[in-house]
């Protein structure tokens, strides 16, 4: 579902970038614009807060960016990722990834098959993928934790595991939505830290959408304000 | 038709528990023998008349004799539709189970065959009271023996005839230029135009008696069919039928694996064109069917040279009927000429009628003559040619045989 | 009065209902009563003749020889393989059609079009849609008319075997057309329940395709919602008769006909076998729907190692898509059927290979117009008074559950599925010996009665989500400002929910109309409605009048439908007039 928009499809130019493009992008409700024009570059690393307050466009602007906006609202402008254009492709092609406040996770499957289904399907054979579950679970410092089942772990657990979901399935940038919401203060801290540090350490571009100031002093990069 | 005898059980279930309760009273009610004093007495009572309901040109026909009736004698008639006669043979018995000698529901019942018997063997019958009838010298006793003797029942006056049915094949004019005129000229026509024939499942009526019909001519001694069937003479009597009957099949509709439920199910298939030639138990079925539009103009009728079985349907009044004088008005009415006429008009029933046209006078054939002809009716000299039906028994047997073998 | 018990017992009773919230408390266990004691009763009314126990009719000791008739009955072996056969098929098509369905269309913008024309198909009884089908596809049928003779070059129609086929493929076809809607509204239902649309954009935004996605994260996470009625689709295709007597074969035919036919037959002693028929149908359909729960469980370890692969895009999608275009080929085939026999009604004559009959008429309508007032004002009559004592039942038990704050569990559930579990002529065999015994059996209360045991749990099932649902504000403030509980109720409630509730009680109102069993079991053969008619004519009556007949059967549900729909609407409309 990508709402209504103009597909414009423009091959890499002169000025193609690393990283995140977003070029004249406009977001509209009915007659009500939320967004006039945005033109915004994020480096590979780099992390880019806006901030604004409910009902500015914030999370709309990030479901336009991962294709997934509601048909209501109605959208233009141009998404590029490392130079190529994806704006007229479908979300589960443009692999961008993106991080809830809810976790998410699928509660019909295990901690490890939660992590194995972000695992790109070219990595075949059994043991390769348990391996590749097993480092990510490693990395959250939930190893030993692939076969339980996600209702059993703490908020701050599933947070992780939802991040390294993401992280597995290799995308290219990362769209925060108020992911750090629902935690509390020391959780959002270590969780923040885990996120940025993952993140950057694979050189990916994010960017993150809070109203919480702390957040956007943690990202340490350039902060936009939308205005209602 | 689909027969639901499960009313029959309902019914017998109903009054067997009922007869705990109900007093037992037995009184027998003789009627006066005057014919003018019965249709006094008949006057004001309102009968009923249980008859087969599934066909609306019959219901159509009823309702006309009830309101000729009415107009004439002041006798109400109540048709009480039945899906299968066997429903009122089971309320009679239940009735007598339970006592109830007269006031019976069941005034006069439109019967034949081994419903008949049932209840002749019971001694549940009102009569003899046909010949009591004014209108009974007119019926054909010489040339139609079915109007004396009901599946090898003798009648004795116990019930009154009123209506003919015979073995005719219909077939389709335009596809057919020569139609079968014997059992195995039609085996023969078959293995020529495969597929273009069947029959309907033998568990019914029309099903069996095409059976019966195909025996009846490939039996050297038909005699014998008139006396009930032992193992032995079973086997060897029906040997020849189940050979050309095995000859049949494969060149049937479907190759003989599946079968048309009944007789409208399969005129239905000769309106698709599946089939071109099919048996049927009504004379006047290609005429009937024909103006109502639901065969071709093409159709037409053909009887065997051999004669085929026919048999009389009667009306019959139970022993504790209430209204026996209104019955026999009733049962009267049936055999008037006029009435004879009008049911054999294809345009209503297309009946054959049960008088001897010979017996009767110039102006009471007068109806008959005026009745309008239609190409696809048969003659009536063609119908001339019946044979009586068989030991009931034989039909039971022939049934069970054919599940037997061809149902796996 | 003066009988000091009448008093006692009176006195008792008012205590009990008013220390336990009232009459209302009895709603529950009244419903439960109306249909789980009837089943229950004739489940053991069914068995005990299938033992040979039946004293009204000379059974009187017990044995095994029913059963050694039944099995030593020409045909039976095929009889039961085409049972299992066509019941198993019937409801495995239908269940991946309609997941394959549901994959595909979802969230997509021409999904709640697709579903309004879903709706007509689910209010037809299924013996219309079977008659019409049983034209369709006949080798004389419409679709051989359409191509003849100038595609297939067929003068007269071939002799190739459809309706009637030994294999019952036209059966399990018909079936699925009818059962695939249904499963559709079921997961359709079910959807509300999870948290669909986020998890699928997660999932979109991890590579998987929207089909791929709701096949692997959506369908294991609603199942267990949609494993009942499935068992109940399950159920229905091992056991159905109407179906069966138009489309299926005939020599044998399937169990559930042989018991019918038993039943039926004139020769009173063939009621035990055939009692014993329905018993071993009982058996079948336990046996499966166990085996499916089995199976579940394999299903699942499949599943999950199907999952675990990661296939973005795969044989599933595609065979999703598949599913989806087989389905609506399936609807068009079922609107094709009853537009079919609709202009059989009207038609004059139509001969094989016209596309079209040559001349049309009202003949057929006005010749039918007296005889079909009976079946007509019957069929509507037990409608209404089933839908309305379902209503006021359920009702009764929804308002229940709000007042004493405790919603009916999952073992609610599985009773109000019992009448849809358990095969129908299984016990209403039995029911009518008890109806017969108490002198009921024919009258207008007891088809109502047996009506009423199938129409409640659709009833129940249509109106409670949209009843819990409703806002609890609505109730705290109209309380503030002093209304009683029925006072709420009839001011509050019910106006708030008249549209799901006409859509409920019309979803009753098409439940009805469809009984053929019931109505013939119950009515002892004397209770003629539209469907027991249309089914029984469909044997070979003119095709005509089986078109008048199969139009009226589909009519009188839509028509229903419609006003469900229409009144609240023209009630809107009304409203805002008077305001502007």
């Amino acid at each position: 579902m990508s709402g209504s928009m103009r597909r414009t499809s423009v091959p890499p130019g002169p000025e193609a970038r690393a990283g995140l493009t977003l070029r004249g992008v406009r977001i509209a409700i009915r007659a009500h614009v939320l967004i006039p024009a945005l033109d915004l570059d994020i480096g590979p690393g780099e992390c880019v807060t806006i901030m604004g307050r409910s009902g500015a466009g914030k999370s709309t602007l990030l479901a336009y960016i991962a294709g997934t906006m509601e048909p209501a609202f109605s959208a233009a402008g141009q998404v590029a990722i490392d130079g190529v254009d994806v704006t007229g492709l479908a979300p589960e092609q443009r692999r961008i990834g993106i991080l809830f406040q809810d976790d998410l996770l699928f509660p019909h499957l295990s901690v490890g098959e939660n992590l194995a289904f972000g695992l790109p399907a070219s990595l075949r054979g059994i043991p390769a993928r348990r391996e590749a579950v097993e480092r990510a679970l490693a990395e959250a410092e939930l190893a030993g934790f692939a076969r339980r089942d996600p209702a059993t772990l703490s908020g701050g657990q599933r947070a992780r595991v939802a991040l390294m979901r993401t992280l597995l399935a290799a995308p290219r940038a990362l769209l925060l939505d108020e992911p750090f919401n629902k935690l509390d203060a020391q959780l959002r801290h270590d969780f923040r830290r885990f996120v940025f540090d993952h993140a950057t350490e694979r050189g990916l571009p994010i960017l993150l959408v809070t109203h919480d100031v702390a957040d956007a002093t943690a990202a340490g990069g350039r902060t936009m304000t939308l205005e209602a | 038709m689909r027969a639901w005898r499960r009313a029959s059980i309902v019914a017998w279930v109903t009054w067997m528990l009922a007869s705990v309760f109900a007093p037992g009273v037995s009184v027998a009610v003789e009627p006066a023998q005057n014919w003018s004093d019965i249709t006094r007495k008949a006057r004001g009572q309102t009968v009923n008349f249980n008859a087969w309901a599934g066909d609306e040109k019959t219901n159509a026909f009823i309702a006309w004799v009830g309101e000729q009736i009415a107009k004439r004698f002041g006798v109400m008639v109540n048709h009480v539709k039945l899906r299968d006669t066997s429903e009122a043979v089971t309320r009679v018995v239940a009735e007598k189970a339970a006592g109830r000698d007269r006031d019976g529901t069941v005034d006069l019942v439109w019967i034949n065959g081994p419903n008949f018997l049932a209840l002749r063997e019971e001694g549940l019958l009102f009569g003899p009271f046909a010949a009591m009838l004014p209108n009974y010298r007119y019926v054909d006793t010489t040339n139609v023996r079915s109007n004396l003797v009901d599946f090898t029942v003798p009648v004795d006056g116990y019930e009154s005839p009123w209506r003919r049915a015979q073995i005719v094949f219909v077939y389709d004019g335009e596809r057919v230029t020569e139609p079968p005129r014997s059992v195995p000229a039609l085996l023969a026509w078959a293995k020529a135009h495969p597929g273009r024939t069947t029959h309907p499942n033998v568990r019914n009526f029309l099903g069996s008696t095409f059976l019966k019909q195909a025996l009846y001519e490939l039996v050297p001694d038909p005699e014998v069919l008139q006396r009930p069937p032992t193992d032995a003479s079973f086997a060897s009597v029906t040997a020849p039928l189940w050979a050309w009957y095995d000859a049949l099949r494969p060149t049937l509709w479907r190759r003989g694996e599946q079968f048309p439920d009944n007789g409208p199910a399969q005129r239905q298939l000769m309106n698709d064109g599946e089939i071109d030639l099919m048996v049927s138990f009504n004379p006047a079925e290609a005429a009937v069917a024909l103006s109502a539009g639901q065969l071709p103009d093409s159709v037409r009728t053909v009887v065997f040279d051999k004669g085929t079985i026919g048999n009389t349907s009667f009306v019959a009044i139970p022993y504790n009927a209430a209204n026996k004088e209104g019955a026999m008005i009733v049962a009267d009415f049936l055999l008037e000429p006029a009435t004879q006429a009008h049911a054999q008009d294809f345009r209503q029933m297309g009946n054959i009628t049960v008088l001897d046209l010979a017996k009767l006078t110039a102006a009471e054939r007068a109806p008959f003559d005026a009745l309008p002809r239609n190409p696809a009716l048969p003659t009536s000299a063609e119908l001339r040619r019946t044979l009586l039906e068989p030991h009931p028994t034989w039909m039971t047997r022939i049934t069970a045989e054919w599940e037997r073998r061809y149902t796996k | 009065m003066d009988d000091p018990h009448h008093g006692r017992v009176g006195a008792a009773v008012h205590e009990v209902t008013r220390a336990r919230g009232g009459v209302l408390r009895l709603a529950p266990a009244l419903t439960v009563a109306v249909f789980l004691l009837p089943i229950g009763a004739g489940l053991i009314g069914t068995a005990l003749p299938a033992f040979g126990y039946l004293p009204a009719i000379g059974g009187r000791a017990f044995g095994i020889a029913p059963w050694r008739e039944l099995f030593a009955s020409p045909g039976i072996a095929t009889a039961v393989r085409t049972t299992v056969v066509t019941g198993i098929a019937a409801t495995l098509v239908s269940v991946a059609l309609a997941l394959g369905f549901c994959a595909v269309a979802h969230g997509r913008r021409w999904t709640r079009r697709i579903g309004g024309m879903l709706a007509p198909i689910l209010a037809t009884p299924h013996a219309a849609v079977a008659i019409g089908f049983a034209f369709v596809v006949a080798p004389s049928g419409w679709i051989a008319r359409a191509l003849s003779p100038w595609l297939t070059g067929w003068a007269l129609p071939p002799d190739i075997a459809t309706v009637g086929h030994a294999s019952g493929w036209p059966l399990v076809l018909c079936l699925v057309a009818k059962e695939t809607p249904y499963l559709i509204l079921m997961i359709a239902g079910a959807l509300h329940q999870v948290p669909a649309a986020r998890h699928l954009g997660i999932a979109r935004m991890l590579g998987y395709g929207v089909t791929e996605a709701w096949l692997k994260v959506i369908l294991p996470q609603i199942y267990p919602q949609i494993r009942l009625p499935i068992l109940a689709v399950l159920a229905f295709s091992l056991s159905v008769v109407d179906v069966a007597l138009i489309l299926g074969p005939s020599n044998p035919p399937t169990l559930a006909v042989l018991a019918v036919r038993w039943f039926g037959d004139a020769d009173i002693a063939n009621y035990f076998p055939g009692a014993a028929a329905a018993c071993l149908l009982f058996a079948i359909v336990v046996g499966a729907m166990m085996a499916w729960v089995a199976l579940e469980h394999a299903g699942e370890a499949v599943g999950r190692r199907w999952i675990a692969r990661g296939t973005r895009s795969g044989a599933a999608s595609i065979g999703a898509r598949a599913a989806f275009a087989m389905t609506i080929a399936l609807c068009a085939g079922s609107a094709l059927a009853i537009v079919g026999m609709s202009i059989w009604s009207f038609a004059a004559q139509w001969r094989f290979p016209d596309a079209l009959p040559g001349s049309l008429t009202l003949g057929n309508w006005s010749r039918l117009w007296a005889s079909l007032a009976v079946p007509v004002a019957t069929t509507l009559a037990l409608a209404l008074a089933a839908t309305l004592i379902a209503l006021l039942l359920v009702v009764c038990c929804l308002e229940n559950e709000s007042r004493t704050h405790r919603r009916a569990g999952d073992r609610a559930l599985w009773i109000l599925y019992v009448p849809l579990l358990v095969p129908q002529i299984a016990f209403l065999f039995g029911a009518q010996v008890l109806l017969v015994s108490t002198g009921l059996d024919g009258t207008f209360g007891a088809v109502v009665w047996a009506h009423l045991i199938f129409v409640l749990p659709y009833l129940f099932l249509s109106l409670a989500d949209p009843w819990r649902a409703l806002d609890p504000r609505y109730a705290r403030s109209a309380t503030s400002l002093g209304a009683t509980p029925l006072e709420l109720l009839l001011r509050i409630k019910l106006p708030l929910l008249m549209g799901p509730v006409l859509i409920a009680c019309a979803v009753a109102f098409a439940v009805s109309v469809g009984q053929y069993l019931p109505t013939l079991f119950a009515g002892s053969g004397r209770v003629a409605t539209l469907t027991t008619d249309a089914v029984t004519l469909s044997a070979g009556a003119d095709r005509r009048v089986i078109g008048v007949y199969a139009l009226l059967q589909a009519a009188l549900p839509c028509c229903a439908y419609l006003l469900a729909v229409a009144l609240p609407a023209w009630r809107m409309a009304h409203r805002r007039a008077r305001w502007t």
